[in-house]
């Protein structure tokens, strides 16, 4: 009875650690299957250049629809990626281990966001101002686009990660997915381009930025726990 | 509850009361047992898996679960740990329901399935780094020497997915080495090793029970263990048969 079954110093173990080592580990899968890094980029990359090309090259028209262009590209971008979050580790058992944790499920599910945020949602960020500037979008915009991406696309991976924990354990999910998370992601992508739009007008975008981070306030609390809920119900 | 907890599976379920050794409680071992199940019921399409069923799991007992293939080992498995919940009865964690107490039960859990949770694109190093921080982060060498007692040394630093079946066991494996745990449920374990993993393990199982821990596998392997072995066959619950240390 001495050495390996006292229970009570096990308890004790920090939840931060066991937080701070799976977003690591995420982005280190991430690092080594560089798809999963380079897809989100390229398709966002892709898709708003085609704009132009599809649409007109005339600078009015197209700083018209950009804020929506972007926008509606990092969500795709966000949505394409999504499966790695839980795919995998359904398939290898690591989701498994994941769930017999001693640790909150809240604080792991929530740090396999996050690191899906900083590989899908952040490079979207860091170019989208490179990609307005090719859809003429005004320089007072900018700011305004970015900031807006800022606060979304966390959103976007978090609601993302509802759908995915609840598809995960399905074989064949087709567009189940698609048919999950979109009506949940519809109000971030109205609001945070109907911010960058009203900004080029000239109207005040402060209420925009006020629902934006309700928003994202909302689901960094309720999400992961609904994620968490999808994904022991997926893995019974 | 401690006092009545001993001898529920013998006197008051008739399924359970065989002529010998009907439960595994062993009385040097304390009274409460480890991990007890209580009158499980489970059904999966429309097939009764298990009904009434007793299991009493005390500290330093080997308890081998047996049965033909679809008789709910692996779901049996699954129940105890929480995994699975489509099922009626009761599962006690030393003496008080899981659902009570469900962070100290996992804490002192450590699972093992089917899929054996190795991610194949890190190395065996990488994966036991993340294994351990999910129940308490542990040094470097100790998971150096963990690999290397697990026949994986000069493979710490390799891809999983450039290991043979067997060498990913042999990772997982390499988690019962650095977990403090005391109950160790696994699922299959033996599957992939080859003659040499299979005596390590039968090893580090029977080491485990000498220091007080428990362990629950399934295997069709004929476990050839330097401790007392316990037996559950699922085909027929009611029959407890146990091996004496070979």
């Amino acid at each position: 009875m001495t050495q390996p079954t006292s229970t009570s110093s096990a308890v004790t173990v920090s939840t931060s650690a066991a937080f701070v080592a799976t977003l690591k580990r995420d982005l280190l899968v991430a690092f080594k299957r560089r798809n999963d890094l380079l897809n989100p980029i390229m398709f966002f990359l892709i898709v708003v250049t085609l704009f132009p090309l599809g649409v007109s090259s005339d600078p009015v028209e197209l700083a018209r629809i950009s804020a929506g262009v972007v926008w509606v590209s990092a969500l795709l971008a966000s949505m394409l990626s999504l499966d790695n979050l839980y795919r995998a580790d359904y398939e290898d058992g690591s989701l498994e281990q994941l769930l017999l944790s001693p640790q909150p499920l809240y604080f792991l599910v929530l740090a396999k966001n996050i690191a899906h945020w900083l590989i899908a949602g952040l490079p979207v960020v860091v170019l989208s101002p490179l990609l307005a500037y090719m859809l003429y979008l005004p320089q007072e915009a900018y700011v305004t686009l970015v900031l807006s991406l800022l606060i979304g696309t966390p959103v976007l991976s978090l609601i993302g990660s509802i759908g995915v924990a609840l598809t995960v354990g399905l074989g064949s999910r087709g567009l189940i997915l698609a048919v999950i998370v979109l009506p949940l992601s519809t109000p971030v992508l109205i609001i945070g381009a109907k911010a960058v739009t009203d900004i080029m007008f000239g109207l005040p975008v402060g209420s925009h930025f006020a629902l934006l981070g309700a928003i994202l306030a909302l689901t960094l609390t309720m999400a992961p726990l609904a994620s968490a809920a999808a994904l022991r119900i997926s893995v019974n | 509850m401690a006092g009545m907890s001993l001898p529920t599976s013998s006197s008051e379920s008739p399924v359970s009361a065989a002529p010998e050794s009907a439960t595994f409680a062993r009385e040097q071992s304390g009274g409460v047992p480890l991990l007890q199940a209580r009158s499980l019921f489970c059904e999966r399409d429309e097939r009764v898996l298990f009904s009434e069923f007793q299991l009493d799991i005390h500290a330093g007992q080997l308890v081998q679960v047996l049965g033909s293939n679809g008789s709910g080992k692996t779901t049996l498995l699954r129940i105890l740990c929480g995994l699975n919940d489509s099922y009626e009865g009761e599962i006690l964690w030393r003496g008080q329901p899981v659902e009570e107490q469900r962070e100290t039960f996992l804490a002192s859990l450590l699972y093992i399935g089917h899929r054996v949770g190795v991610n194949r694109i890190l190395t065996p190093r990488e994966n036991l780094r993340w294994s351990a921080s999910l129940h308490s982060p542990v040094e470097d060498d100790r998971i150096e020497a963990a690999l290397a007692r697990v026949g994986l040394r000069a493979y710490e630093d390799i891809p999983c997915r450039n290991l043979s079946a067997g060498q990913t066991q042999r990772v997982s494996l390499a988690r019962l080495l650095i977990s403090p745990a005391a109950l160790w449920i696994l699922d299959e374990p033996f599957t992939t090793l080859d003659v040499y993993g299979v005596r390590d393990l039968e090893l580090l199982l029977a080491e485990h029970v000498a220091n007080g821990g428990a362990v629950l596998v399934t295997t069709h392997h004929r476990l050839d263990v330097p401790c007392e072995l316990h037996r559950v066959n699922l085909d027929n619950p009611s029959e407890r048969t146990v091996v004496p240390a070979s």
